[in-house]
């Protein structure tokens, strides 16, 4: 195939608006890729179209993964930049915002080995019903991937074979990349001369910031790449 | 007459043919598998939540210890997934040492992968004569980013330094001689490209031994033809790549297929194996060292004849010269916020993917806008390869287990994150 990656992907939007349009699907494209997001009730008969549809041939996928949006878009610290001297109020969040729809997403990256390609789906999920439906009959690789999204996000996947935790350790409680678990953990093992074995207990690190999450436009920066000479106002608030 | 039962196996995680900490739960009629279960994650240690609490670059470090036998390639698909969020590349000069990198540290995860494969199946020498090849390697990283191992050399608009003039040399001890000194110093007189030019002279010929030693040896084919076979069909559905996918007959390379810094500038085939047995894969990886020696040569006549700059200039994202600092105000604001707060990509969210040894891996970064990733994924290629690991064992004996793990080229670093 001679097609530059440009063309290849103006040949897949147009074959997913054509091939989709009956579902309740949107696309983006950005950075030179394109992301389909699905309905959650739509997903299960989209996927075996994207695999087997002659223009669309998503034979393999490379990984699925969770995501948590809680907090999408906050800073942790709130910052009032100040015209004079040194002052920078600054606030700490007490809690992030809470997303009681869609907060949780499932990422598939799928490629076509035949067309050359790639093309990202998204399903978004509730936070009270995070369930959507296994792909393992359609790519027989997202098993090992569901069962991580499951461990680290809660997410469950039904049809799925066998959902079992998969990174964390046995007996592990809670769902640790969600965004409300501690960075830190909740428990901590030690090895208890006593009791001669490895016990568990409340983790002891109070969890901390070492570099506060901060949100800064672009629009307000836009210095020209490989220039940097020109200043822009961010000297202000050091 | 006894009543025959299955044998519940305990594979690991302390076994040394375990390559780390794969804990292989398996079921047995005799010596026959009926089920492999592998339990990963005994190395788990969450470096996907870290670096979301982190700037970007301060997790340049983490990728070196995801796959820590090829460790540039890591870093490189890092970099390369922030370098699209911000909508930069690196110079010219910069991507060509990212690629000559890229396939020492190929070569580098082969010798490791071939040792240890071959020693499991039980050859000796091999591993020994792969290690010693590796230490010429190690000094390439270290010369040029002070680790043998873990370098976080590449940086988000470049590399971190340019490479140097002078090859590090041994110094004399009670321990080396005169002349054994000036034998290991021979060929570390010149620059660190002299260095590598005379390696990448050497090497085919190393090679040629390791192949003497296991190509036509009889319990090498024996222990490794039809072993672990996986059709192409199946190797699409399970999401293989890399050698993986190439030892089972398709034609699929990331350096070729979707070429990315200048892989695109270079000559180099592509090895593809026939019977997707364990065989071919080991033909395959050979094959493949052969063709990273070549690019390394096109590589180093390159930066040889084109000096130039290999980091980006643009400050907001890359440091300025610690010269630069001492008498220039504005140099040493965009070096204290670059450190303290790091740099804030626009809201939007990036898939890049390298060729690395072991496969395709990418980097998933998702951006809200803050000087941290909102979320980052990693997707090793290991960790789809291992999940096949009871479909490719099935019906194998005992032994063969070993060669099919060797053969996945598995690393926990990775797979665990």
């Amino acid at each position: 195939m001679t097609s530059t990656p440009e063309e290849r992907l103006d040949d897949l939007s147009s074959a997913l608006t054509e091939v989709l349009g009956e579902f309740d699907t949107s696309l983006q494209r950005a950075l030179g890729e394109l992301t389909l997001t699905v309905a959650r009730t739509d997903w299960p008969r989209v996927a075996p179209l994207l695999r087997d549809h002659d223009d669309l041939l998503m034979d393999e996928c490379i990984d699925v993964c969770g995501v948590d949006y809680a907090g999408y878009g906050e800073s942790e610290w709130e910052t009032h930049v100040s015209g004079v001297g040194f002052s920078r109020a600054v606030e700490r969040h007490a809690s992030f915002g809470q997303r009681d729809t869609d907060r949780f997403a499932v990422v598939y990256h799928l490629l076509s080995v035949t067309r050359n390609v790639r093309l990202r789906v998204k399903v978004f999920v509730d936070e009270t019903d995070p369930i959507l439906d296994s792909m393992v009959d359609v790519w027989a690789g997202v098993n090992w991937f569901e069962r991580e999204a499951f461990d680290l996000y809660g997410i469950l996947f039904s049809g799925h074979p066998d959902l079992r935790r998969i990174l964390t350790d046995y007996g592990f409680i809670g769902h640790p990349f969600r965004k409300d678990f501690p960075l830190t953990g909740e428990v901590e093992m030690r090895y208890d001369p006593e009791l001669r074995r490895v016990v568990y207990e409340p983790t002891r690190i109070d969890p901390r910031v070492l570099t506060p999450k901060v949100i800064r436009h672009a629009q307000s920066e836009a210095a020209p790449l490989g220039g940097g000479a020109e200043t822009d106002g961010d000297g202000d608030d050091v | 007459m006894s009543e025959i039962r299955n044998y519940t196996l305990n594979f690991g995680p302390q076994h040394p043919a375990a390559h780390g900490v794969l804990r292989l739960v398996l079921e047995m009629d005799g010596e026959v598998i009926e089920r492999a279960d592998p339990h990963v994650g005994l190395l788990h240690r969450g470096t996907e939540k870290l670096a979301e609490s982190k700037p970007y670059n301060h997790s340049i470090g983490y990728m070196d210890r995801l796959d820590y036998v090829s460790m540039m390639c890591s870093e490189h698909g890092y970099v390369l997934a922030i370098e699209k969020l911000l909508g930069i590349e690196a110079p010219l000069r910069a991507q060509y040492i990212r690629v000559m990198f890229d396939e020492i540290t190929r070569i580098l995860n082969h010798l490791m992968w071939l040792g240890t494969h071959a020693l499991d199946v039980g050859a000796m020498t091999v591993f020994l004569y792969c290690f010693r090849e590796r230490e010429d390697l190690m000094d390439c990283y270290e010369a040029v980013s002070g680790a043998r191992m873990h370098a976080t050399y590449y940086r988000p608009g470049g590399v971190y330094r340019d490479l140097p003039e002078q090859m590090p040399s041994f110094t004399s001890s009670n321990l080396k001689s005169d002349g054994k000194l000036e034998r290991l110093n021979a060929n570390r007189q010149g620059s660190l490209l002299d260095f590598i030019e005379d390696f990448t002279s050497r090497f085919p010929g190393y090679v040629d031994e390791y192949e003497t030693l296991l190509t036509d040896n009889r319990i090498w084919k024996q222990r490794t033809v039809d072993i672990g076979v996986v059709t192409p069909e199946r190797a699409k559905q399970l999401g293989f790549s890399g050698p993986m996918i190439r030892g089972s007959g398709i034609a699929w390379d990331l350096r070729k297929k979707q070429p990315y810094e200048v892989y695109n500038r270079i000559d180099f085939d592509i090895p593809v194996g026939c019977n997707g047995d364990c065989y071919d894969r080991y033909l395959v990886r050979v094959e493949e060292m052969r063709q990273s020696n070549r690019i390394i040569r096109q590589c180093v006549e390159w930066l040889r004849a084109n000096p130039g700059p290999v980091m980006l200039e643009d400050h907001k994202i890359t440091p300025p010269r610690r010269a630069e600092m001492k008498d220039d105000m504005e140099s040493l604001i965009h070096h204290f916020k670059l450190f303290t707060e790091g740099y804030c990509p626009p809201a939007g969210e990036a898939y890049a993917a390298v060729e690395a040894p072991k496969g395709e891996f990418g980097c998933y970064i998702i951006s809200d806008g803050a000087n941290k990733p909102f979320r980052l994924k990693i997707r090793a290629p290991g960790f789809a390869h291992i999940s096949a690991m009871n479909e490719m064992t099935k019906g194998h004996m005992l032994a063969d287990v070993v060669a099919v793990i060797g053969t996945m080229d598995v690393v926990f670093g990775e797979i665990d994150r």
